[in-house]
């Protein structure tokens, strides 16, 4: 039992991971969907810079009287998944924002019904 | 210059796309990017002879620092062929677009195209060639993100919607495929893909690489389009712009396949102790492809919009390549990695034949193709032979590589199997004919503009894509001997 409460950042993660998943499959509207994905996102964020620590650890600058530090790598994985990240969103936006122009609504079930008439008619 | 070979394929693209966007001017753009695009395609292929004669993967340490701190290039037989894969491909289909895209993009935004064509190649690429993990989440993005850019550039507004799906649908991909990274990384300590092999061994049945697995598999599944995984496919093809259709079926799912290829063989391993791709291989993988091969080519029979059609048929011809990497045999691989260009060349000239349709007639319907066999006969004649690829028609690319599939289904005395490859290829006999008839036997609609030929400029490089396809089946030296090559190397045959 305290080995799994001992664990409390896992369970964050599995939590926002799971949250921007239901949102992203089950929200209509776009700009909730790319919000969704953004929280998927962070929470793997979490999930690495957890994965770095070490329990009683500093920070991976050489002290003296120091002697563990925690792992850098996965801090700095995140920052490019960041970057990624920002990147992902600032197109799916720019696309809502062309979406909207073009259908005049950004919800998914008016896109799917203007989209299906557009078949009809060839 | 030689040391130097391995980071070429990459760098050359990547450095070009920025100076393309500055260059601002039209033909100055295009020009640069299919310039660039032809020398790159010249270092993949000195790249592939290198490794092939010397017998010996080419290792580049970016920056000089080793494999324990820093990134690493891994080329080896397999990441070579599909560099060779990716440049030539993308020199082809690009050196088709300036004039394809003059009808379809506005002419101020010709220098982002040929910037984000470029950015594309250069993430699918390094894919191809990095030996790190993490890197290869990287480029992914790097590539995905210049794609969807390319898909919205098309002209129908449902490209929009289409590239919206495709980009939700691809971010939870590459986000599974960071989250598999990330446990891989907790396990082994390590990016690097061999270290991560020779540490994998010592987790066997660790419950965190078996989570790690499925996370990697999932995501990937995603990104090649592995049914019943595919749903961005069909409309990202559909409306995109033709010449980027062409690009992104011939290379994109590929060298996602080349990926998952990479992970089951090289880090993950399928044989002797602490082999844990096997759920993958004997269940997953197997069970998607043949459903993949049935399910999409019957939707492809039924589709009345023809790049439409050739899409579900990508789906379906994903299942041929996953379902001989599955086997786990020399001849298995071999056919999965022939049909990853065999499939390229044929499917790519074949939209670049869609691409020379809607310039002349502005429409890829079924309906508005009748009697296009008469009227645009060079161009027909090249979808014919395309779709005999397709099929699996003898002398054609397609063929070769269904016979090393079906050779290495009988080897396992898997007959049914074999039955199954055969059924499924009768299901493209179908949808290709419906094709060819109504462009053959049906008489053109009434009341439309005369249709001439396609220009020359468009035609030179669909002919030089199903040419290929037709020269890959009959001499194999350089596509199904090297496939072979390669398989034997992953599988840890010593030549």
């Amino acid at each position: 039992m305290s080995e799994a409460l001992g664990l409390y950042n896992y369970w964050i993660v599995i939590f926002l991971m799971m949250t921007g998943l239901y949102l992203v499959i089950s929200t209509g509207n776009l700009v909730r969907k790319v919000v969704g994905l953004n929280i998927f996102q962070a929470s793997v964020l979490l999930l690495y810079v957890t994965m770095g620590r070490v329990d009683g650890a500093t920070a991976p600058i050489f002290v003296e009287g120091r002697e563990t530090y925690t792992d850098p790598l996965p801090s700095v994985l995140m920052l490019t998944a960041i970057v990624v990240g920002v990147a992902t969103t600032a197109v799916a936006l720019a696309l809502t924002v062309r979406i909207n122009e073009a259908y005049g609504t950004i919800e998914e079930d008016e896109i799917n019904e203007q989209e299906h008439a557009q078949e009809l008619a060839g | 210059m030689s040391e130097h070979l391995a980071v070429l394929p990459v760098l050359l693209p990547l450095l070009a796309a920025p100076i393309c966007f500055l260059l601002r001017n039209r033909i100055a753009a295009m020009g640069t990017a299919i310039a660039v695009c032809w020398v790159t395609f010249v270092a993949g292929v000195v790249l592939l002879r290198t490794v092939v004669t010397t017998g010996a993967p080419a290792i580049y340490e970016l920056g000089g620092w080793s494999a324990d701190v820093g990134i690493v290039y891994h080329v080896d037989t397999l990441a070579a062929f599909v560099v060779v894969l990716v440049s030539s491909l993308g020199a082809v289909v690009l050196t088709f677009a300036p004039q394809s895209i003059a009808k379809e993009i506005p002419k101020e935004k010709h220098h982002f195209f040929a910037a984000l064509y470029l950015l594309s190649m250069a993430g699918l690429l390094g894919i191809a060639v990095t030996g790190d993990l993490f890197n290869v989440f990287v480029f992914l993005e790097i590539s995905s993100l210049s794609t969807y850019a390319l898909i919205s550039l098309g002209q129908d507004r449902r490209a929009l919607t289409a590239t919206f799906r495709y980009l939700i649908l691809g971010t939870v991909g590459a986000t599974f495929i960071l989250i598999g990274t990330g446990l891989m990384y907790q396990m082994t300590g390590t990016l690097n893909m061999a270290e991560m092999a020779a540490h994998i061994r010592e987790t066997e049945g660790v419950r965190t690489v078996l989570v790690a697995i499925a996370f990697l598999t999932a995501g990937i599944g995603l990104k090649m389009a592995l049914f019943p995984l595919h749903a961005w496919l069909p409309n990202a093809y559909c409306y995109a712009p033709s010449s980027v259709t062409a690009f992104v079926a011939a290379t994109s799912t590929k060298v996602s396949v080349y990926v998952l290829i990479r992970w089951i063989y090289t880090i993950f391993g399928t044989q002797g102790p602490g082999s844990m791709s096997g759920v993958v291989v004997d269940l997953v993988l197997p069970a998607m492809a043949i459903s993949g091969m049935f399910i999409a080519s019957t939707v492809a029979i039924f589709q009345t919009n023809v790049k439409r059609l050739l899409a579900f048929s990508s789906v379906a011809q994903i299942g041929y390549m996953a379902l001989g990497v599955s086997l786990v045999s020399e001849s298995g691989l071999t056919a999965g990695i022939a049909h990853l260009f065999n499939h390229a060349l044929t499917k790519g000239g074949l939209f670049l034949a869609m691409g020379c349709i809607a310039y002349r007639i502005g429409s890829v319907q079924l309906a508005d193709m009748r009697g296009l066999g008469r009227r645009m006969p060079v161009t027909m004649f090249l979808w014919v032979l395309g779709g005999l690829g397709l099929i699996g028609v003898p002398c054609t690319a397609g063929f070769v590589s269904k016979w090393y599939l079906v050779r290495a289904a009988l080897e396992q005395d898997a007959l049914y199997l074999a039955v199954i490859i055969l059924l499924s290829s009768l299901l493209a006999v179908i949808y290709v004919w419906r094709v060819i008839e109504t462009a053959y036997f049906q008489e053109p609609p009434e009341g439309k503009d005369e249709v001439t030929e396609a220009p020359l400029s468009l035609l030179i490089p669909t002919a030089v894509l199903i040419g290929a396809s037709i020269y890959f089946g009959l001499f194999t030296e350089w596509s199904a001997d090297v496939a072979g090559l390669a398989a034997r190397e992953l599988l840890g045959v010593v030549r």
